[in-house]
């Protein structure tokens, strides 16, 4: 898995090319922390999942706790690029409830 | 009538999550599946090695068995381990039930909803072993038409 991190006024951008699994999971959990410990005015996650090839509950798992800690910043939580395989996985999970999908990174970009 | 199998061993590590998915998708690309019944395939495998990993070997490593059968046009898999076991199953099978807050508790969901057929059999510190069957949409239409 690879991270790309792009930082838009109070939006936080993760590019995520790869799987997102069990092994893969702590890396993007610290990789995003640490930017949001680093910079307390970023609001907003967006997950670009256009080169997303996998993701399975340790996945989900970890992007629920990113969520976790954008809410406490009342900031929101969206998902763009969605392969339709993924598009299921979030919808039986549940995660939609508070994740929004998006279907172009332009619109997703215009939350505050 | 088509039969095959493959059977392998390997150790509860992280790593080897994305590896048995590799070789039971590999595998099961032998039936008619379609790309996204190899996706579910993907996930379901990807959920019973991950357990092994978090639930059946807390503490150190232990050894995962990966059967992997086809007989006619069914895929059959067993992913087998000698670890804690499961103390409540139905309490397991509870979806969102998880102690981390870094997990959903939906892997044995996932399971049940990707796969025809998911049966758990556990014992506390004997080990558990998952049995998951999946046959092709288009084989059991095609069979449907024969009749």
């Amino acid at each position: 898995m690879k991270l790309e991190l792009k930082r838009n006024g109070r939006v936080l951008t993760v590019q995520i090319s790869g799987e997102l699994d069990l092994s893969t999971s702590p890396a993007f959990r610290s990789r995003i922390e640490e930017e949001l410990g680093q910079d307390q005015e970023i609001k907003h996650l967006i997950l670009d999942l256009q080169e997303t090839n996998f993701i399975d509950s340790s996945g989900l798992g970890a992007i629920l706790g990113r969520y976790k800690t954008i809410v406490q910043r009342n900031g929101k939580l969206t998902a763009v690029n969605v392969p339709p395989h993924l598009q299921r996985l979030f919808e039986l999970s549940g995660l939609l409830k508070v994740m929004t999908i998006c279907p172009s990174l332009e619109e997703a970009q215009n939350l505050d | 009538m088509k039969e095959n199998y493959l059977n392998i061993s390997f150790p509860s590590l992280p790593d080897n999550v994305s590896l048995s998915r590799v070789i039971a998708a590999s595998f099961a690309a032998q039936l008619d599946f379609t790309l996204n019944e190899l996706e579910e395939i993907r996930v379901a495998i990807s959920e019973a090695v991950s357990n092994c990993v978090i639930h059946a070997y807390p503490e150190h490593p232990g050894e995962v068995r990966l059967e992997l059968r086809i007989k006619d046009d069914t895929l059959m898999i067993k992913v087998i381990d000698e670890g804690c076991g499961i103390q409540d199953l139905d309490l397991a099978k509870t979806p969102a039930y998880s102690s981390d807050p870094e997990r959903m508790g939906l892997g044995l969901v996932f399971m049940e909803s990707f796969m025809d057929e998911m049966t758990i059999e556990s014992q506390l510190q004997k080990g558990t072993q998952v049995l998951m069957v999946k046959k092709p949409e288009r084989s059991k239409n095609s069979s449907h038409d024969c009749q």
